[in-house]
């Protein structure tokens, strides 16, 4: 097999998947391809599990310890048949509360915890760099098997070289298709595309290098099985421990890598993929995991002693001279290292920029509503970067550790580490009483136990942890060895290690979530996250109305780029029933944005970014009650205040009304005292005078008749003037009694007319009646009743000024009331005096012209309130009008008297 | 967990669970039961190997038979997880996707 074959084979290969990954990316971004997000590519995107630990190094492992390899894939065998129990509920967590990593996860969880999310970083970053070294360690490695025979090149010569240029490829790929769009949804389509065919690749592979190995060369099943049983060697039999401990191990590491919680959870398009996905990602580890045993039995047999056997699955098809065999092996091989790698490059990735980069590059710039520079852009530089760091970290750590150590160990080591999140992931989506301190706590001794009693002590006895501090404990204390805790010596170091950080992890976690109290808004994420088949709960206390829906916008635009952003907002705008413009700022609002940023930047950042905007960072429910309980007690005030505004506003008002009314009446009184003084004077000064002019002598009969005729007269109007007063004062005084009888209307009509044509211009007025409509019977004072109309008719003819003059009288009667219209075609009374018209002395014009004192509309008010009626001007007519309005049968006179009036009355 | 016993797998708010249960919603109970259980039958009986062997390095059979009855359990795995996400997926009834040309 020439070595430049291989490498143009595995350019083409690369070149292939680039292809892949460009072409499904394509379609998912036109909405095609349904078939990308099928649970066929689901299940295989999965196998992303399946690195080149499993490709080469379980081969290797069987070869060691026998039968314990497969404890790495019943773990996830039995959390996938079990989907019911946790990943459907992971799942679903994920996809409502839209979870970008498992950092994510663990933070959202315990209320946005920016702690705890660079907690689940670091320790995802630390376990994975030397696990993402294994990889490029092992591409380097099968490279260097195909050089070996002599061929010339640098690859065989520089296997570093070959991890730089392999490092450089995988960033390329990651960059260009994991951060190629800030998708709020945060999958990848064409990354999974080629993931899953690279898991075809190495499925396919393995297959077929085992039917070779069983079929072809190794003479059928029952030799092979024989085979198996005689590569038995001390170091194959079963130990419970690690048998156990190790299933354990990888059934919390399935759950807890940050690549699988990619592919697992946040790749995920459909739940029900998952159902399937339960049985069949089962099938695939058990297919993948079935030829391991005789491939590594056929490697012991055949191969010389001093054999890598992490590299069986390369060399016993080299030494057979299967050059097509082994091609095959080494695409399955490097498929492997590639998924893993870009997978988790891509993980990682946003787990650093979302929960270190962007925390640190908004707490560096100056809070405030308006955000300078991109953060779209800022989010994907932190993406690009942190991919570019985790695979340069990837392969500094294999240059320095020299790829000396086996396969395995690393992977085991790196699987303990990530398993640290277990109980703080499962508290968290089990326990709503699991708070941010006891995971952070437990997190905390998790991670410490681990570094101390495995990952250090990993780089070996020269390494990170002197050989002497291995054997005795730090400071010569005994019980702290790093392999044997507390004085428990011979575990086996990975076992121990599992079973100490797992104990203080669980233990500190339960403990001290039991003691402290979780924030509120801890306690609506538990809520949220552990009931999340029950209800999905709305907004997240954000206060209304505090942040700019511009603002918003700006910085929505910002990280989900311009178009998506006005979309939402343009579909919440239209979904709060606004035709266009900007939606309201409500909390609902708040949060779906909020949930929608967060797929891009993470949960705690998403919520620092929309606090700074609102400006309400960490609004405490305590906060929100007193604050609403004080604006309740301020609404409560404010509306009494209001209340007694109104009253005294409707008081002075009244006030004002009967002022000026009081003021008018006055103004009459002062005016009627002087014109009834005049009144008195003039007939009291021509009696005087010609009472004298008769005491002289000398007068001729027909003078002295005429002289004592007009005392006669003037003493007569006196009369009458006073005659009115009386009147009036006794009606207002209610000393009157009615005489109550049946009568006619048109009767008592027919005599006001005849009496009122006495008044002086009373033939010029045209009268109109209609007998028919007055023909109705009342019971009633007739005098009384009578004297009203005499005085409306006698008003009409004297203040009618009309060129033809008409007075018309419109009778209306129902069963109950008689109302009577008196009708001129005057000029009527001016607005400002309506209301005074009733008043006593009360008259318009000059005084003394129509030779009344201006008494007759207020005793006419009078009677019509005795009658149990009342009278009223019409202003809407035109010319004088004037209505009364009378009960038909009257059976008790109206005892209490009219007001207004009074002051005046005693005034006389 | 209550609350995932619904066939929907999710209770609206407010609705009491009723005591007792027709036919159907009753075999869809067991169902999920089965699915809880299934992880741990299948924990149990992969820790089974090591029984056989705790009488010391040589004793119980050789790794051949280990292997086989480890696959063996595993593919009981499998199909007990096919049968069951089968009959727990049913109600969804999803009308069929449309198949890309």
């Amino acid at each position: 097999m020439p070595f430049n074959l291989l490498l143009a084979i595995a350019l083409v290969y690369v070149a292939a998947l680039f292809l892949i990954a460009f072409l499904a990316d394509r379609r998912a971004q036109r909405g095609q391809g349904r078939w990308l997000s099928s649970p066929l590519v689901y299940t295989l995107s999965l196998s992303v599990y399946c690195t080149a630990w499993t490709f080469y190094g379980a081969v290797g492992y069987a070869a060691r310890s026998g039968l314990e390899y497969l404890t790495i894939y019943l773990g996830p065998t039995l959390v996938f048949a079990g989907w019911w129990l946790i990943l459907r509920k992971l799942v679903r967590v994920g996809r409502t509360q839209r979870i970008t990593s498992i950092a994510d996860l663990i933070s959202s969880r315990y209320g946005k915890s920016t702690l705890l999310g660079v907690m689940v970083t670091l320790l995802a970053v630390l376990g994975t760099t030397p696990y993402i070294a294994l990889q490029l360690q092992s591409v380097a490695l099968s490279l260097g098997v195909f050089a070996l025979p002599g061929t010339t090149g640098w690859v065989a010569a520089d296997p570093t070289a070959t991890g730089l240029w392999v490092a450089a490829g995988l960033a390329a790929f990651t960059i260009l298709f994991g951060t190629r769009n800030l998708d709020a949804n945060e999958r990848h389509p064409g990354v999974v595309m080629a993931i899953a065919v690279e898991a075809v690749v190495k499925l396919v592979a393995l297959i077929a290098l085992g039917i070779f190995v069983v079929w072809g060369i190794g003479g059928g099943l029952s030799q092979t099985l024989a085979r198996i049983d005689a590569a038995a060697h001390p170091g194959w039999e079963l130990a419970g421990g690690r048998w156990a401990g190790l299933t354990f191990t990888s059934a919390a590491a399935i759950l807890c890598l940050p690549r699988m919680f990619q592919v697992m959870v946040v790749e995920n398009a459909d739940e029900a993929h998952l159902a399937i996905a339960g049985w069949a990602f089962p099938l695939y580890l058990m297919l993948i995991s079935l030829f391991v045993l005789p491939i590594a039995a056929m490697g012991l047999e055949r191969l010389p002693d001093g054999a890598n056997p992490d590299l069986f699955v390369l060399t016993l098809p080299l030494a057979e001279g299967q050059g097509a065999l082994a091609t095959l092996a080494f695409l399955g091989g490097f498929s492997s290292a590639t998924s893993m790698v870009i997978v988790a490059a891509i993980a990682l990735s946003t787990m650093v920029s979302n929960h270190i980069v962007m925390p640190l590059y908004l707490a560096r710039r100056p809070a405030g509503a308006t955000m300078s520079g991109d953060v779209r852009a800022a989010v994907l530089r932190a993406r690009r970067l942190s991919i570019a760091g985790v695979l340069l970290l990837g392969y500094l750590y294999y240059r320095m550790s020299g790829g000396s150590e086996a396969l395995a160990s690393i992977g085991l080591i790196s699987f303990v580490g990530v398993a640290q999140v277990l109980p703080a992931l499962m508290g968290g989506l089990f326990w709503r009483g699991a708070t941010r301190t006891g995971a952070a706590a437990g997190l905390g001794i998790g991670f410490a136990v681990w570094v101390y009693a495995l990952f250090l002590p990993s780089f070996g006895p020269e390494g990170l942890i002197s050989a002497g501090v291995l054997a005795d404990g730090p400071a010569g204390l005994h019980w702290l060895r790093p392999q044997a805790l507390f004085g428990i010596v011979g575990l086996d170091p990975v076992i121990h290690a599992l079973v100490w950080s797992m104990l203080l992890n669980v233990g500190v976690f339960c403990v001290v979530s039991l003691a402290s109290f979780p924030s509120p808004l801890e306690r609506l994420q538990g809520a949220q996250m552990v009931n999340v088949f029950e209800r999905t709960l709305g907004a997240r206390g954000w206060s209304h109305g505090s942040a700019e829906a511009e603002d918003l916008l700006t910085m929505a635009q910002r990280i989900l780029g311009p178009s998506e952003a006005r979309a939402l907002f343009a579909e919440e705008a239209r979904s709060q029933g606004k035709a266009d413009g900007l939606p309201d700022t409500t909390p609902e609002f708040l949060g779906r944005l909020e949930r929608e940023l967060s797929g891009s930047v993470g949960a705690a950042t998403a919520h620092a970014m929309v606090a700074q905007i609102t400006g309400s960072a960490a609004v405490q429910v305590e906060d929100l009650l007193r604050v609403a309980d004080e604006a309740q007690q301020i609404m409560e005030y404010s509306s009494r205040l209001e209340a007694q505004s109104d009253e005294l506003r409707r008081t002075a008002k009244a006030l004002r009304e009967s002022n000026a009314k009081l003021t008018a009446i006055s103004a009459q009184k002062d005016a009627f005292l002087s014109q009834i003084s005049h009144e008195l004077r003039t007939p009291m000064t021509s009696i005087r005078a010609f009472s004298e002019i008769l005491r002289d002598h000398g007068l001729t009969v027909g003078e002295r008749e005429r002289y004592a005729g007009i005392v006669h007269d003037e003493a007569i109007r006196l009369t009458r003037l006073l005659d009115d007063l009386l009147d009036l004062s006794v009606l207002e005084n209610a000393q009157v009694s009615l005489n109550l009888a049946e009568v006619r209307l048109v009767d008592l009509i027919d005599r006001a007319v005849d009496a009122a044509s006495a008044v002086p211009g009373a033939t010029r007025v045209e009268v109109r009646r209609d007998r028919d409509a007055e023909a109705v019977s009342l019971v009633t004072d007739a005098d009384r009743l009578t004297q009203v109309f005499i005085n409306l008719i006698g008003n009409a003819y004297k203040y009618c000024d009309a060129a033809s003059p008409v007075l018309s009288v419109e009778v209306v009667a129902d069963a109950e009331t008689i109302r009577a219209d008196v009708i001129d075609n005057g000029p009527g009374i001016p607005p400002g005096a309506r209301d005074i018209v009733f008043e006593k002395f009360s008259r318009l014009g000059e005084p003394g012209a129509a030779g009344g004192a201006g008494l007759g509309l207020a005793i006419c008010r009078e009677i019509a309130h005795r009658l149990g009626g009342r009278i009223a001007y019409l202003p809407e007519r035109e010319g004088g009008a004037f209505r009364v309005m009378l009960p038909r049968g009257l059976t008790r006179p109206n005892d209490d008297a009219a007001g207004g009036g009074r002051a005046v009355s005693g005034a006389r | 967990m209550n609350a995932e016993e619904t066939p929907a797998g999710e209770t609206p708010a407010g609705e009491r669970r009723a005591l007792f249960l027709e036919r159907g919603s009753y075999r869809r109970r067991r169902l999920m039961d089965a699915a809880r259980i299934l992880p741990v039958a299948g924990a149990i009986l992969l820790i089974l190997p090591l029984l056989w062997h705790s009488g010391g390095a040589e004793s119980g059979p050789g790794p051949a038979t280990d292997a086989i009855y480890v696959f063996a359990v595993w593919v009981l795995l499998i199909a007990g997880a096919a049968i069951l996400s089968r009959y727990l997926t049913v109600p969804r009834a999803e009308p069929p996707r449309a198949r890309e040309p």
